[in-house]
């Protein structure tokens, strides 16, 4: 390994989330004022994501009193202390420039639902879990099929269900 | 008494400060340098130190200087390179990247990227005329000159060869120093591509505010 691969990794963080835009994301970022050091959370919407390992940066947008504000922070800089991903969202384009003339309703953006492949299948239970907040225990895997089935009449409900997602769900209700 | 010693570009990174903030810097792999030996006034008319860095096969160096390094007692180095008015050292001393500290300024000095020929656009940082309505000078020179001086002055910019030349960038601050691995990280650019040969030295700048 050369010497600037080393360098940087000495300086990265051993885990990062993985963040795409449309993610709804909490920054604990760290400021100073005056010699006292808080942490200040940054709630917002990931409009951008670029750069790669140790330059990886994102951008943050959330609107507050009607008015915009958007930060862009290194996501190995030690200037965060945490970042959590509230929720995934789902959108089309890598750059949601456009939500900068969206107000109110017009710039909500649709939660992302699981796509065939193992990767995915973490994400979806993550995804779960945030819609039955009041389901007990829903990591365990049994309750998460349970809850899985509940989520597709849900789905139905709301005529937005994904013929993915309900094929994948379905086998896991019937082995319970 | 300026400190200088050569180093070994290996590229550029980024890197975090204690105040959260990101420096650019450039990683120069320094040293270990051979003292390789003392000019004084005395003898050679001026006082200057002779480091030698990379050491190298025998066969690769000629017999002139072969006799130089038998004579300092080191190994042969491929590059041999003068220190004007760097005291204090004795020869076959090793230098290595603590002779500098973090925080202190420094020039570096080495050969730039060639560019070959080019013209006054990209050389000289002209402006081009205009490109449509029948233009014909849209990379030209323009006047080089008035006419009763009947001759183009000397030091005119014009088009010609651009790089490949030797150049020293002034006042860059040392970031880090890394004694285990025997870097130096400087805040900035520096001359030449990867893998290029610099001579760093303390900056002159600073020198002139210590006086």
């Amino acid at each position: 390994m050369n010497v600037i691969d080393q360098l940087e990794k000495e300086q990265a963080k051993k885990k990062v989330p993985q963040l795409r835009s449309g993610d709804t994301v909490r920054v604990h970022a760290k400021v100073v004022e005056g010699t006292r050091e808080r942490i200040q959370v940054f709630e917002g919407t990931v409009i951008r994501v670029t750069g790669a390992g140790l330059r990886r940066n994102f951008t943050v947008r959330r609107v507050t009193h009607g008015v915009g504000v958007e930060r862009t922070f290194l996501i190995h800089s030690p200037r965060i202390d945490k970042i959590d991903v509230v929720r995934h969202g789902d959108v089309r384009q890598a750059r949601l420039y456009y939500l900068r003339s969206k107000v109110g309703k017009e710039g909500r953006i649709r939660e992302r639902r699981a796509k065939v492949g193992v990767a995915a299948v973490a994400e979806a239970e993550e995804v779960e879990e945030v819609e039955e907040e009041d389901e007990a225990g829903a990591e365990e895997p049994e309750v998460a099929a349970e809850a899985g089935a509940e989520a597709d009449v849900e789905e139905e409900a709301e005529s937005e269900a994904e013929p993915e997602q309900q094929q994948e769900q379905e086998p896991a209700a019937k082995k319970k | 008494m300026p400190k200088g010693l050569l180093a070994r570009k290996l590229g550029m990174t980024q890197v975090f400060n204690a105040d959260g903030t990101v420096s650019a810097v450039t990683v120069l792999e320094v040293g270990p340098c051979r003292v390789l030996g003392l000019r004084t006034v005395e003898k050679d008319g001026y006082a200057a130190v002779r480091l030698a860095f990379a050491p190298v096969a025998e066969r690769k160096v000629s017999k002139p200087l072969l006799g130089e390094f038998k004579k300092a007692g080191a190994d042969p180095h491929r590059h041999v390179a003068e220190v004007r008015g760097y005291d204090g050292l004795e020869v076959g001393q090793e230098l290595k990247c603590d002779v500098f500290a973090e925080g202190e300024l420094v020039d570096v000095t080495s050969t730039s990227k060639g560019k070959g020929f080019q013209g006054l656009v990209k050389r000289h940082r002209f402006s081009r005329g205009p490109e449509s309505h029948g233009s014909m000078n849209v990379r030209q020179p323009g006047s080089i000159g008035a006419t009763d001086a009947a001759r183009v002055f000397k030091g005119v910019r014009m088009a010609g060869q651009m790089g490949n030349r030797r150049t020293t960038v002034q006042g860059l601050r040392v970031v880090r120093v890394d004694g285990k691995r025997n870097l130096l990280l400087l805040r900035g650019g520096v001359p030449g591509g990867d893998g290029g040969v610099v001579l760093v030295k303390e900056s002159v700048k600073q020198l002139r505010k210590a006086r």
